[in-house]
């Protein structure tokens, strides 16, 4: 049998499992790794600029690809930078597996140099954590973290590395297990037929349906199916922000995105519903409102593939545990196998003409105006010229909003942000590890002059690579999310959200190597955003003054029921 | 309501700490936690006395079962069990109230583990409210110097059994 060091152990059967890339940072507990990484030249290793910036990448290409992004970081700070990435991919049940330097065995607990207890920070925010006790198990331990990290509900998994483990000078067997099993662990994945006949006979029974789709419906990769079930019952599709994509946005069936920020026909065709299919969605506060007036009609139908997330917040009706590409294929079979639906194609007009109504609203109407850029008229131009089929990653705010609203998704995965954790700092990074998966496409991370400074530091690191991304930052001198809440809820009252004396972005991006491109007059947008774009091997930078009174609207009104909103800053619903 | 939940758990390092964690995450309240070994060296058993609702029960099993080293959760209290909690107590016990606390433990049938000239420990096994029941009336005739208690442990009656 070949004979390994613990260091190559790590590096081979991260090899043997089949990674290309790794985003990390070296340093003192994990020198024995790198070194072995050096020898072997099949892994591509970008070295970013700070660590919480290395899981974020490894995120974007978790999320572009569906594959396990891999991260390697040493102990102490190196490890402890990590947290908000880990917690970042956590909230959105995105595959990682972290690999972190550890002190010496020995010295555990002795508040070492640079000795972090990373299995006890991170606790909180992963899926399963590793601490490696003995060299001899790194194999099966990191073919255990990536079958843990990739399957059920995905999520980060830590592996902790003690500095003796790895020493280049003890070899040991090496040989990477084809298969795992594990008692303990071992998702339900094709739902209960039983309870799949009794969803669909409710779905077929109802009068005002709707299909409300997540990013469990993403990961899943039950696009098609969804598609399907929507055309063939006529059944309107409402998205969660992590759920666009799933069904194409520009669909006639598609009703929008519903929630806090969401449009006014999709959250009023929730409210309204009889009968609420969720695939892959948990019900947040974010999309609920007040639970306590949630939906009042509705009769509740969930697929997920984690039975905690079914009943937590919304007592559901009718739960299936399981992929919800697996359910809904079975569902199609037995619509198929009965001819339901085909019958009367106009059953739901009733509904289809409410729906109508509402979206003669416009809620996402906005006025341009000559003086000054609009932020939501800044997505609607790069949507017109990334032919709406760019990956689209985002900061958190207002831009984030916008971006999600007024930029239409038809295909999963092209939507790239931080949904459940709202991390400001995710876009740029996460940019860079889509760009590294999908060379060939347009990848632009939109952005705001808040959020980008959080991880500016990793343009160096897009210099380095030679990742082409375009950065669109919505400028608008303030945190525009904190502003709007400080306009409507606290009298207009400013704290802390005026950001006096920011940079000159263009300037900045240049003096890291790259184009920077400043726009503030209106008429220049459309040939300044065309500029950049034209720049295909070039990392763009393209601050953008925009408007800085504008408000996301619709805003659902706090404690009340999703037909409730805000929807202009004097108009209520 | 208070429920007893059971839990077969992999004797991992920090496996421990993951339960422990997620009540406080959670915000569930933990009222006794027992750890041990069982039969089986490669498992322990843990005995979480919980007061929660239906729907925050339903929550705590889901989410305890979502733990990569969690076996097997089991609600004993959803039918009939058996439970036993230990405790010793040790009280003031001098002058006519010594003869007085042998007789109360005699009633609950604690038994004198340890003995000074003003001191006893009693130790006592029973369901916790037999316990609760037993300190009170020793509070009432004597002063309580400290007391320890195990928690509970419990097992479904009859044939119905939580193995891996």
């Amino acid at each position: 049998m070949e004979k390994l060091s613990g260091a190559s152990m790590v590096v081979r059967s991260l090899i043997d499992e089949g990674v290309k890339h790794i985003f990390g940072y070296p340093g003192g507990s994990v020198l024995d790794i790198y070194d072995a990484l050096h020898e072997k030249s099949n892994i591509e290793h970008i070295l970013v600029r700070h660590e919480q910036a290395a899981v974020h990448m490894a995120d974007g290409y978790a999320r572009a690809t569906g594959d396990v992004g891999v991260v390697l970081v040493t102990s102490g700070p190196g490890a402890t930078n990590t947290i908000t990435g880990i917690a970042t991919a956590y909230m959105d049940s995105i595959p990682l597996v972290v690999i972190s330097g550890q002190v010496h065995s020995h010295l555990i607990g002795n508040d070492a140099f640079q000795e972090c207890d990373m299995i006890g920070i991170s606790r909180p925010v992963v899926k399963h954590s590793f601490l490696v006790t003995d060299p001899r198990d790194i194999p099966a331990i990191i073919k255990k973290a990536f079958f843990i990290a990739a399957s059920g509900r995905p999520g980060p998994v830590v592996v902790d590395v003690p500095k003796d483990c790895m020493n280049p000078e003890i070899l040991h067997d090496y040989q990477y297990p084809e298969d795992i099993a594990m008692r303990s662990y071992n998702p339900t994945t094709s739902g209960h037929k039983g309870q799949i006949r009794r969803g669909l006979q409710a779905l077929l029974a109802a009068k005002k349906p709707v299909l409300y789709v997540g990013g469990g419906a993403v990961i899943s990769g039950c696009d098609s199916q969804i598609l399907a079930l929507s055309e063939k019952l006529g059944i309107p599709v409402v998205s969660t922000l992590m759920g666009l994509g799933a069904f194409p946005g520009t669909h006639p069936n598609s009703v929008g995105m519903l929630g806090m920020h969401g449009c006014y026909e999709a959250n009023m065709t929730m409210h309204n519903s009889d009968l609420i299919f969720g695939i892959g969605v948990r019900f947040d506060d974010r999309t609920t409102n007040n639970v306590e007036k949630y939906c009042p009609n509705a009769t509740i139908l969930h697929i997920d593939i984690d039975p905690s997330s079914i009943s937590k917040t919304i007592k559901v009706d009718i739960p299936i545990v399981g992929s919800a590409e697996k359910v809904l294929d079975e569902m199609l079979k037995q619509i198929e196998a009965n001819d339901y639906g085909i019958s009367d194609p106009t059953a739901n007009d009733h509904w289809w003409s409410d729906i109508a109504k509402w979206c003669g609203r416009k809620s996402l109407a906005y006025q341009k105006s000559a003086e000054k850029i609009k932020p939501q008229q800044v997505i609607e131009v790069v949507h017109r010229l990334t032919n709406g089929d760019a990956y689209v990653t985002s900061d958190v705010g207002q831009h984030q909003m916008f971006a999600a609203l007024y930029y239409p998704f038809n295909k999963p995965r092209r939507w790239i942000n931080s949904g459940g954790l709202g991390t400001m700092g995710f876009g740029l990074p996460a940019a860079l590890g889509v760009k590294l998966a999908k060379p060939d496409d347009t990848v632009v991370c939109i952005t705001g002059d808040g959020s980008i400074q959080m991880n500016i530091q990793e343009l160096s690191t897009a210099l380095q690579y030679d990742i082409p991304v375009k950065i669109i930052n919505l400028n608008n001198h303030f945190l525009g999310m904190v502003k709007q809440w400080q306009d409507m809820i606290y009298a207009g009252r400013h704290s802390q959200s005026y950001m006096d004396s920011v940079p000159d972005f263009a300037k900045i991006a240049e003096a890291y190597g790259h184009v920077g491109i400043t726009i503030s007059d209106p008429a220049q947008l459309e040939a300044g955003l065309e500029k950049a774009f034209a720049m295909k091997d070039k990392l763009v930078f393209v601050d953008i003054h925009v408007d800085e009174t504008e408000h996301v609207y619709p805003m659902l009104i706090r404690g009340g029921a999703m037909n409730e909103m805000w929807l202009s800053k004097t108009e209520k619903s | 309501m208070r429920r007893i939940i059971c839990v077969l758990l992999e004797n991992q390092p920090g496996a421990l700490s993951r339960v422990v964690g997620l009540f406080s995450q959670r915000g569930y309240n933990i009222e006794t936690l027992t750890v041990a070994p069982t039969e089986d060296k490669t498992l322990s058993r843990l005995t979480i006395a919980v007061k929660a609702d239906e729907a925050v029960l339903e929550q705590i099993e889901k989410q305890l079962h979502k733990l990569i080293d969690v076996l097997k959760v089991s609600n004993i209290t959803e039918s009939a069990h058996v439970e036993r909690e230990v405790a010793l107590i040790k009280v003031k016990a001098q002058g006519e109230i010594r003869e007085e606390v042998k007789r109360l433990a005699d009633i609950f049938r604690g038994q004198i583990v340890d003995v000074t000239q003003s001191l006893y420990t009693v130790q006592l096994i029973g369901t916790s409210e037999k316990l609760d029941a037993c300190i009170s009336a020793l509070a009432d005739i004597t002063k309580v110097i400290e007391i320890s208690r195990s928690g509970v442990v419990g097992l479904a009656r009859g044939e119905k059994s939580m193995r891996a």
